[in-house]
């Protein structure tokens, strides 16, 4: 417990509720995000594990009739307050998406530069950055031949990585993950596995996961949510091995979810 | 033993070859039109068709001979000039009914798109008349030219805002997430992956406007020389076509067939574009 008490936060959520609607998905969510580390957000379907990660970049808002309340501080300072740019805020907080979504009509290359490009900024030398940005999403050596060739040819796990270097290419300072895996065959979920592990020396890691075993291999603290409500949160080995809630062992032990 | 597999169900096969049939026969009496139609204007229009028709100006009545050059050119360039103001207007407000489909603005430009595709083109010529010509004073190629970009506009609109709804929101969301805005997502993202189907839309939506007649008459009128300038009339195929198969003169009928196989061709040169466009480029 100490270990995580002394570690610096990135992002911390506070009373953080999220509404669709009329409904509730999420219930006063406190929860820090520690600095380069990774941080497994895991729970059965629909307990508001997505919907928690899209508060962090304010991607939650965009669904028609969504709205939220409570804090995310990004470096100790809200990023819901009425001057924040949501623009500015998901430009620091990347996100890789559940299915692979590379933009078909452009190229690898311009795949990675589109979050620049998106944004008006034409890179100096963009070549050296697509280079970057694909080098540290593992995926330089299998494209290097085929930076031209359209971004929808290359295979689902390889597009996953594409949309990986795509966000790096950004340099944002925290990444969330949303079920990056679950549209990907074994090989292809290992290889991100790796990658999230050389990630994490960069970058502050939220993924949701609905594999444990994912969660336990990947994650430095894991927080599990059930029905919109974060039930505890701690150090990963320590969920995995002796929760203190009793909802937590049984699902982590197969009982429900 | 006879099995389920066994049963020959002649009705069945009788009612679906019948069915065919009946569908085949309707596709044929639908072609016969066209057909009929171009090859009535190639039989007429070849014949009258000789190189000073697409390099000579009209001669005067009485005097035999004489081409088109200008009537050609003047379509082309009111075309072009119409897709010059029409298109890119027509993309935009289709991007803006399909990225902002939900606002009331939205649905009630939607619907004004919908009612302007409705208004016949003789209408849109009349009010071009009434508030350009008669403001300017004379008829003008410009006039001409607007009144067919109005024409264009709902055309090129509602394609645009159709195909950008094929692209799938999850490109929109990743392009959110990577810090875009909503008119960047919009012209990088949406415009860039419906491409494709766009420019064949608007090229369906030039060779529609190619052969409209009724809003030239009043606009861009008719000349018989080149027009020097967009203020000044211009002589078009269509009006061309018009005037000289109402005209008395054996000559000059045999000329409007000449203009109208010349019209006939671009449109379906244009439509044949459009489908290769739309099929996109063959692989290598």
């Amino acid at each position: 417990m100490t270990a995580r008490e002394s570690s610096p936060e990135k992002m911390r959520a506070e009373g953080l509720s999220a509404w669709f609607g009329g409904k509730r998905a999420l219930k006063d969510i406190t929860l820090p995000l520690v600095e380069r580390k990774v941080t497994a957000v895991i729970g059965p379907s629909g307990c508001g594990k997505s919907t928690f990660i899209r508060c962090l970049n304010r991607m939650h808002e965009v669904v028609p009739g969504a709205r939220t309340g409570g804090k995310v501080l990004l470096d100790g300072r809200s990023i819901y307050t009425r001057d924040v740019d949501p623009v500015r805020v998901r430009r620091r907080v990347g996100m890789v998406f559940q299915k692979p979504n590379p933009f078909p009509a452009m190229s690898v290359r311009d795949n990675v530069l589109a979050g620049l490009r998106l944004s008006g900024i034409v890179p100096p030398d963009p070549n050296r950055l697509a280079e970057d940005a694909l080098r540290q999403a593992a995926l330089w050596d299998d494209v290097k031949d085929a930076l031209d060739r359209p971004g929808g040819a290359l295979s689902g796990g390889q597009q996953q990585r594409l949309c990986i270097a795509r966000c790096l290419a950004l340099e944002p300072e925290v990444v969330l993950m949303d079920e990056p895996c679950s549209s990907l065959d074994p090989a292809a979920t290992a290889k991100i596995e790796e990658l999230i592990h050389e990630l994490r020396e960069r970058y502050t890691i939220v993924i949701v996961t609905h594999s444990m075993q994912q969660a336990a291999r990947v994650s430095d603290f894991t927080a599990f949510f059930n029905v919109g409500e974060l039930v505890e949160y701690d150090l990963a080995d320590v969920i995995f091995t002796k929760p203190s809630d009793p909802r937590t062992e049984d699902y982590i032990t197969g009982r429900f979810g | 033993m006879t099995t389920e597999l066994d049963v020959a169900y002649p009705a069945r096969k009788l009612a679906a070859r019948l069915a065919t049939a009946a569908c085949c026969a309707a596709v044929a009496i639908a072609l016969v039109p066209l057909l009929a139609v171009l090859f009535y204007v190639a039989k007429r229009g070849l014949g009258a068709l000789s190189v000073s028709f697409f390099t000579e100006l009209p001669r005067p009545v009485g005097e035999r001979g004489g081409g088109m050059a200008n009537a050609i050119g003047g379509t082309i360039e009111l075309v072009l000039l119409a897709s010059a103001m029409g298109i890119p207007i027509g993309i935009a407000a289709g991007l803006f009914l399909a990225e902002y489909r939900t606002t009331r603005l939205a649905r009630v430009v939607r619907f004004s798109a919908d009612v302007l595709a409705g208004v016949p083109s003789i209408i849109v010529g009349v009010v071009v008349y009434a508030t350009v010509v008669v403001r300017m004073q004379h008829f003008s190629t410009l006039a001409g030219a607007g009144a067919l970009a109005i024409l264009m506009l709902p055309l090129v609109a509602r394609t645009t805002d159709e195909l950008a709804r094929t692209v799938p929101d999850s490109l929109r969301e990743a392009a959110l997430a990577l810090g875009a805005s909503r008119w960047r997502i919009a012209i990088h993202v949406v415009l860039r992956t419906a491409a494709p189907g766009i420019r064949a839309g608007c090229m369906l939506a030039v060779a529609r406007v190619c052969g409209e007649t009724a809003p030239l008459l009043f606009t861009a009128f008719n000349n018989r020389f080149w027009n020097e300038s967009f203020a000044d009339p211009t002589s078009s195929l269509q009006v061309q076509i018009f005037t000289y198969a109402m005209s008395p003169y054996d000559d000059w009928h045999a000329q409007a067939w000449a203009a109208a196989l010349v019209l006939v061709a671009m449109v379906v040169v244009l439509n044949l574009a459009a489908r290769r466009v739309l099929r996109g480029p063959k692989p290598a």
